[in-house]
C-alpha cells in the first residue's frame, strides 16, 4: 500500500473505534445534558445510574441467564426506576438549593453507591461475556472491524435518532423544550414541571443506565466508575452545551476520536489532548458548541 | 480477715498464672503489608491464603510454646506512603519481628527504610523490580524479579519471531520489562517493530492493540499487572482480531495468572509466557500444593505464583523460627533466611543467592491450552535453571 493509503486506512481504524466510543460517551451523556439543561441541577452522580446499568447487565446475564437485549433493557428500565425514586425521594428537594448544596450532595451519593456498589461486588471489574455472534470482526473497506463496535455504532445512531424524534416532534418533547428554555413561563401556561421533571430525570438516568449497559465492554462496571468517568461525562456536556442533543451528540464524538486518535499517535500524550482540546474550545465558546442562554 | 487477705493474694496469682500462659510461651509476630483491595487485590488474597495454610499444615513442626501470628495490614495499591506508614505502626506498635509481603515497587522501596532502622527483616512475597534487594541489608526477596523471567523469553522470542511488538503499563516493572525484553531479544537476533507503554489501570486496550496490529509483528510481548488489567489485555486482544492476523501474543506469567483463565475464555489459547509456578506443573510438590489448597479453599480455586512465592517464604521463616527457637535476633534472621534453600518448592528446586539476597530459580515455558476442559498453563520446557537475576548482572543504564 502506499503512505498515502496506509495512512487512510489507519485514520479509518481510529475513526472507527473513536466513533464507537463517542457513542458510548454520547448515550451515557446526553441524560445528563438534558437534566442539567431542563432542571438546572448540577448532577455530578449521574455515572452512578450508568454504572448501574452496566451491573445489571452483567449480573442478569451471569447470575439470571437472561439473553444480551432483555438484559439491556433491563438495565435501562432498572436505572430509569432507580432515577425515577431518586428524584421524588432526595433530588426534588434541593431543586431551589444553588449549586453548593447539589454539588455536595451528589458527591456524597457518589461516595455512597460507590461503597454499596464495593460491598455487593468487590473491587474487580464485571466482565461481560457478549453472545457469541457479537464476537469477531466485519470486514469493511478491506479492513477488519471489531462487530461490536460496529453494532455500538448503530445503536448509537438509532437511540439519537429516537431522541430527536422525541424531543422535536412529540408534545412531552415540546414541554420539555419549553421548560428548558423558561421554567417560569411554562409553569404559567399550565405544564405540570414537577412531574414532567420525574419523568426526563428517569430517561435521562435511563439512558445513563443504557449506554452503562452497552459501553460496558469499554468501560467496565466497577465500584469506582462514577469517580472515574465523571470528567468525560461533563466534559461532553460542557462542550456541547447544557440541553442540546446536537451537541452531546457531536461533543461526544468528537471526545471519541480525539482520545483514541491520541492513543494511537501519541500514547505518551495519556489524556491531555482531550483536556487541552476541551479548555481551548470553552474559551472559544463558554456555553458549549450549541448551548444558547437560559432565560 | 487474714483468709480473706490470703484467698485474694492466691486468687491473683493464679489469674496471673493464667494470662501468663504456659512457661516459656514465645510468639512470633509477622507483620504482612500487601494489597487487599482495588484492581490487584488479588496479590493480598493470595498471599494470606498461602501463608495461613502452610502455618495451619505445619504447626506442629515449632518448638512447644512457640507460636506464629500474622497480622495483616492493605496499603490499597501502589501506594508507597500508606505502605511505609503501615509498615511503621506494626513495628512500633505491634513490635512485629519480622515484616513481609509488597505487592508494588513503589510500597517495598517506601517499607526498606523502615526495615533498616528498625532492623527487622523484611521477606518480599511479589514485588519484583531487580534493584529493591539493593535497598535495604533487610530485604529478602522469594518471589522473582522482572528481568529473570523476560531475559529468557527475550532470548527464545529471538529465535522463534522475525519482529516483535511490545505493550507494557507505564510504571517501574512495566518499563523495566520492556527494556530487559527489549535488550535481550535484540541480542539474539530480532527487530522490535514498535513500543508503547500504557496507563497503569487501562481498561480499553482497543487504540493500542489497533496500533499493534497495523504494524503487522510476528508477536506482541505484552506486561501488564495481573488481574482485571490483564483479562481486559486478553479480551482486546481476541476482539480486535490480532489472533486471526497471525499476532502471537507472549509475554511473562503475569499475563496470563492462574486464577484469571477460566474468565479469559478461548482468546487465551496458544498464548505463550515465561514464569517460574504454574499451576498446572505436574512435579509431585506441586501436585501436593494444589491438592492441599483444593481441599482447604474449594475446588474451584487454584494457587498462582504469588501464592507459591508467599509459601515458599513461609517455609523460609519457619525455618528461622524452629532454628532459633522463637528467640528472633535479626541478623540470625537474616542468616538463615538468605541461606534458604528449596530443592522440592513447587516452583522446582529454588535457593536464595547469599550475595543479593535475592531468590534463584528455573524458567519454564508455558503455552496456555485446554486441559480436560479447563485451561492451563502447561509447562512445555525448563528455559533457565538456577537463574540468578540477570538485571544485577547487568551495567545499570
Amino acid at each position: 500500500m502506499t503512505p498515502a493509503g496506509v495512512l487512510l486506512s489507519q485514520i479509518a481504524g481510529v475513526a472507527f473505534l473513536g466513533v464507537a466510543y463517542g457513542m458510548v460517551l454520547y448515550v451515557i451523556s446526553v441524560g445528563l445534558s438534558i437534566t442539567m439543561g431542563l432542571m438546572g441541577f448540577v448532577n455530578l452522580a449521574h455515572g452512578v445510574f450508568a454504572m448501574t446499568g452496566g451491573f445489571i447487565l452483567s449480573v442478569a446475564m451471569a447470575r439470571l441467564g437472561i439473553g444480551f437485549p432483555l438484559a439491556v433493557l433491563a438495565a435501562f428500565l432498572g436505572a430509569a426506576a432507580l432515577g425515577a425514586a431518586a428524584e421524588r425521594l432526595l433530588y426534588a428537594r434541593l431543586y431551589g438549593a444553588g449549586e453548593r448544596a447539589q454539588v455536595l450532595f451528589t458527591i456524597a451519593l457518589i461516595f455512597i453507591a460507590a461503597s454499596i456498589a464495593r460491598l455487593s461486588f468487590g473491587t474487580q471489574a464485571a466482565q461481560i461475556r457478549l453472545p457469541g455472534v457479537l464476537h469477531g470482526q466485519i470486514a469493511l473497506f478491506g479492513r477488519a472491524f471489531p462487530t461490536y463496535r460496529a453494532l455500538l455504532i448503530l445503536l448509537g445512531c438509532g437511540i439519537a435518532g429516537v431522541l430527536w424524534f422525541g424531543i422535536e416532534r412529540t408534545r412531552w418533547g415540546a414541554m420539555v423544550r419549553a421548560s428548558v428554555d423558561n421554567r417560569g413561563m411554562a409553569q404559567s401556561v399550565g405544564i405540570d414541571t414537577g412531574r414532567l421533571f420525574t419523568l426526563t430525570f428517569a430517561l435521562g438516568s435511563g439512558m445513563a443506565g443504557l449506554g452503562g449497559a452497552l459501553g460496558a465492554d469499554i468501560l467496565p462496571p466497577q465500584w469506582n466508575y462514577p469517580q472515574e468517568h465523571l470528567v468525560y461525562f461533563l466534559i461532553v456536556v460542557a462542550v456541547g452545551g447544557l440541553g442540546s442533543l446536537r451537541g452531546a451528540f457531536a461533543a461526544a464524538l468528537l471526545i471519541g476520536i480525539a482520545d483514541t486518535a491520541c492513543r494511537y499517535w501519541a500514547p505518551a500524550l495519556g489524556a491531555f489532548v482531550v483536556y487541552g482540546a476541551t479548555i481551548a474550545l470553552l474559551l472559544w465558546r463558554p456555553l458549549g458548541l450549541f448551548g444558547a442562554a437560559r432565560a | 480477715m487474714p483468709s480473706l487477705v490470703r484467698a485474694a493474694g492466691l486468687a491473683a496469682l493464679a489469674l496471673a498464672a493464667a494470662v501468663a500462659g504456659p512457661a516459656g510461651a514465645q510468639t512470633v509476630k509477622i507483620g504482612v503489608v500487601t494489597t487487599f483491595t482495588g484492581p490487584q487485590a488479588s496479590y493480598g488474597d493470595f498471599t494470606v491464603k498461602a501463608m495461613r495454610l502452610y502455618e495451619k499444615l505445619h504447626a506442629k513442626e515449632l518448638p512447644p510454646g512457640v507460636k506464629i501470628e500474622l497480622i495483616t495490614r492493605d496499603d490499597g495499591g501502589p501506594i508507597p506512603e500508606k505502605a511505609r506508614q503501615l509498615a511503621q505502626e506494626l513495628v512500633v506498635r505491634d513490635k512485629v519481628q519480622i515484616l513481609a509481603g509488597a505487592a508494588f515497587t513503589p510500597n517495598a522501596l517506601a517499607i526498606a527504610p523502615i526495615a533498616t532502622a528498625a532492623k527487622v527483616p523484611f521477606v518480599i512475597t511479589n514485588a519484583a523490580t531487580s534493584f529493591i534487594t539493593t535497598k535495604s541489608p533487610y530485604i529478602v526477596r522469594f518471589s522473582f524479579t522482572i528481568p529473570q523471567t523476560v531475559v529468557p523469553l527475550g532470548q527464545w522470542a529471538g529465535r522463534h519471531f522475525k519482529t516483535v511488538y511490545t505493550l507494557v503499563s507505564d510504571f517501574a516493572p512495566g518499563i523495566e520489562a520492556e527494556q530487559s525484553f527489549i535488550a535481550a531479544y535484540k541480542a539474539a537476533g530480532g527487530t522490535i517493530a514498535g513500543s508503547v507503554r500504557v496507563p497503569i489501570q487501562t481498561a480499553d486496550f482497543s487504540a493500542y492493540l489497533q496500533r499493534v496490529k497495523d504494524a503487522h509483528p510476528a508477536a506482541l510481548m505484552a506486561f501488564v499487572p495481573g488481574g482485571t488489567t490483564a483479562s481486559s489485555l486478553m479480551k482486546g486482544f481476541a476482539e480486535l482480531g490480532l489472533p486471526a492476523a497471525g499476532v502471537k501474543l507472549i509475554g511473562p506469567g503475569d499475563i496470563v495468572p492462574d486464577e484469571d483463565l477460566p474468565g479469559m475464555g478461548n482468546a487465551a489459547i496458544g498464548v505463550m509466557t515465561v514464569q517460574h509456578y504454574s499451576a498446572a506443573a505436574t512435579r509431585p510438590a506441586n501436585l501436593a500444593f494444589v491438592a492441599a489448597w483444593k481441599k482447604a479453599y474449594g475446588a474451584n480455586s487454584t494457587p498462582n505464583f504469588v501464592a507459591a512465592a508467599s509459601w515458599d517464604a513461609m517455609d523460609a521463616i519457619f525455618g528461622a523460627v524452629i532454628a532459633e527457637k522463637g528467640h528472633m535476633d535479626p541478623a540470625r534472621t537474616m542468616a538463615i533466611l538468605s541461606h534458604y534453600r528449596n530443592p522440592n518448592s513447587p516452583r522446582g528446586p529454588v535457593f536464595i543467592d547469599p550475595a543479593t539476597r535475592d531468590i534463584v530459580q528455573n524458567e519454564y515455558l508455558r503455552e496456555t491450552e485446554m486441559v480436560h476442559g479447563h485451561l492451563a498453563n502447561v509447562e512445555i520446557k525448563t528455559l533457565a535453571v538456577a537463574l540468578k537475576d540477570p538485571g544485577k548482572a547487568a551495567p545499570k543504564p
